[in-house]
């Protein structure tokens, strides 16, 4: 199901921990929809010093967190806003059709930590971290198409973006 | 390294018996039963012949009662939209539960998505996955004309009441579909003291082959056929058999109600062992289903704040195979709708695996399973942002 490379991230992770003393967090997903993702990073003048990760998912969800850190390490913060799911998927050497979700969680989980620590550089305080609240989900929220990532309301059977079935049930 | 196979509910391995009798009838080259020349009639015996075996372990009055389907899926489908068509006239309303398998709600949302009017109820049910009968005879209308519910469920294991339940329907007048599929050869399963009308199940679930089910139908029921044809099956499933699997499931069943009794002593012991050494060995970790009335092949856990397809892939890496209801494994949007209806939170509907296991099943594979699980564990848990144990 998955490439070498994503076993190979998923069985070794690099850098994994809560950073107690990071200067962006960035926190994305939620456990209605399956997972959740950290990141933390430290800077350096305008370079990423260090970064960490915690996640709560599957493979792909672990694998992803992991090939970010390590291609986010050392980079300048411009050119880490350049890391892309795309990217990290590439650098894993491909994801299953249906982890598209899991790629784009990383990406999104990285720019908001960079975010984080941008804002409180200019003074605004820390920004939102994540979208909404990770402890009120109620059923109501949609979750996301696991093949192309768009929102998918309650009830659907297929998705309105991808037309690919889906499927609220086991 | 030795497959250690935990996923029984997903396949069992087919028993050697099983698997001479199939290579048998694929050189014995059978005919077409339906043929009225010599090869017709002889495979038309072993046909008989294995659809009594299906009968003797349900214990159906008449082998006739018993319909080879392709699958557990086909049968509950059957029973679910063929009541419902040939009882149009009379009322469209079905009762079910909240923790059925998919094929059950699929059937169901089918129907009532086709624009004729079909409507369904739900029963809840308790903490353990456990129906009250009472919601049951509730819910039923004077224009109910099924109640579908299933036996053992596939997820959590919990067996519900369906004799008190069958009480109810027979009062009512409105038929009974169970679905079996996870219990048939598991458990002993007696539709006629059961009150059952319609009885689902598949061969794969004891020891027999993939894409063979059954569909018990109680003499008397009505019902229209899924599939249009010829007469095959009494008239009730038309297409040429799938007389190797058939022969094969057949001698699955012959087997499996032989052993019934040493299979359960054996199971048994394995279930409370592994639920003894999970409890022991792990933290924050919820057994899902009712401690008593539950299969005894199946055990569903809850590992609290790491998800569930991962412990799957680290479990893999050591050939160790389990079940997980995560949605990320499933390609389901969320997590199940049975956890969710015993009252999971979600993170820890995502963190469930269901461990289940067979007469082939050692006692040291459970162990072992306990000791990589435990490892698995931890390292996961390190990593997730929802334990703050540290």
């Amino acid at each position: 199901m998955y490439t070498e490379v994503v076993m190979n991230h998923f069985k070794n992770p690099r850098n994994v921990g809560e950073m107690k003393d990071a200067d962006g967090i960035g926190e994305v997903g939620n456990p209605v929809c399956g997972d959740m993702m950290n990141i933390y990073i430290k800077v350096k003048g305008d370079r990423i010093d260090d970064i960490s990760f915690q996640t709560f998912g599957c493979g792909a969800a672990i694998a992803v967190s992991s090939m970010l850190t390590e291609m986010a390490k050392g980079k300048t913060l411009e050119e880490a806003k350049k890391i892309t799911n795309k990217s990290v998927a590439e650098a894993l050497e491909g994801l299953p059709k249906n982890k598209l979700h899991c790629s784009n969680l990383g990406a999104d989980a990285l720019q908001l930590a960079i975010k984080d620590y941008e804002d409180k550089m200019s003074g605004r305080g820390r920004g939102p971290q994540r979208p909404e609240d990770k402890h009120e989900h109620t059923h109501g929220e949609s979750c996301k198409c696991p093949y192309c990532d768009g929102n998918v309301d309650d009830g659907l059977e297929f998705c309105s973006h991808c037309g690919r079935e889906i499927s609220e049930d086991h | 390294m030795k497959v250690t196979n935990l996923d029984y509910i997903s396949a069992n391995p087919l028993l050697p018996e099983v698997q001479n009798a199939m290579i048998e009838a694929i050189k014995e080259n059978y005919g077409n039963p339906s043929s009225s020349h010599c090869l017709g009639d002889q495979s038309t015996e072993v046909l008989e012949q294995a659809r009594k075996r299906v009968a003797v372990l349900i214990n159906s009055a008449l082998p006739e009662e018993v319909v080879f389907t392709s699958s557990g899926t086909e049968s509950i489908n059957h029973a679910i939209k063929g009541v419902a068509l040939a009882n149009e006239k009379k009322g469209k309303h079905i009762v079910t539960s909240n923790i059925e398998h998919n094929a059950v709600l699929k059937s169901l949302r089918r129907l009532m998505k086709m624009g004729l009017g079909y409507h369904v109820a739900s029963v809840p049910v308790d903490e353990h996955g456990l129906i009250d009968p009472s919601d049951v005879a509730k819910a039923i209308t004077e224009e109910t004309i099924l109640v579908t519910i299933m036996h053992g469920n596939n997820e959590i294991g919990t067996i519900q009441p369906i004799k008190e339940i069958t009480r109810i329907t027979k009062e009512k007048g409105v038929l009974f579909h169970c679905d079996g599929v996870a219990s048939v050869g598991v458990v002993p399963i007696d539709v006629q003291d059961l009150g059952i009308d319609m009885l689902s199940f598949s061969a794969n679930q004891f020891n027999g082959p993939s894409g063979v089910g059954g569909l018990y139908i109680r003499r008397g029921v009505g019902l229209w056929p899924l599939h249009d044809g010829g007469a095959q099956e009494n008239g009730k499933r038309a297409g040429t058999e799938n007389l190797i699997g058939i022969i094969g499931m057949g001698v699955a069943a012959d087997i499996a109600f032989r052993e019934m009794e040493s299979r359960l002593v054996h199971v048994r012991r394995l279930k409370e062992r592994l639920i003894k050494g999970l409890n022991e060995k792990i933290e924050d970790i919820i057994i899902n289903g009712h401690p008593e009335l539950s299969l005894p092949n199946l055990v569903s856990v809850s590992v609290r704040y790491i998800e569930g397809e991962s412990i799957v892939l680290m479990l893999d890496e050591e050939k160790i195979e389990v079940s997980t209801r995560s949605a990320c494994a499933s390609g389901a949007l969320r997590a199940s709708h049975v956890l969710l209806s015993i009252g999971r939170e979600y993170a820890d509907s995502q963190g469930t695996l269901v461990i289940s296991f067979g007469k082939e099943t050692k006692e040291d594979e459970i162990d072992r399973f306990l000791d990589v699980l435990s490892d698995a564990v931890d390292t996961l848990r390190k990593m997730s942002p929802l334990y703050k144990k540290g």
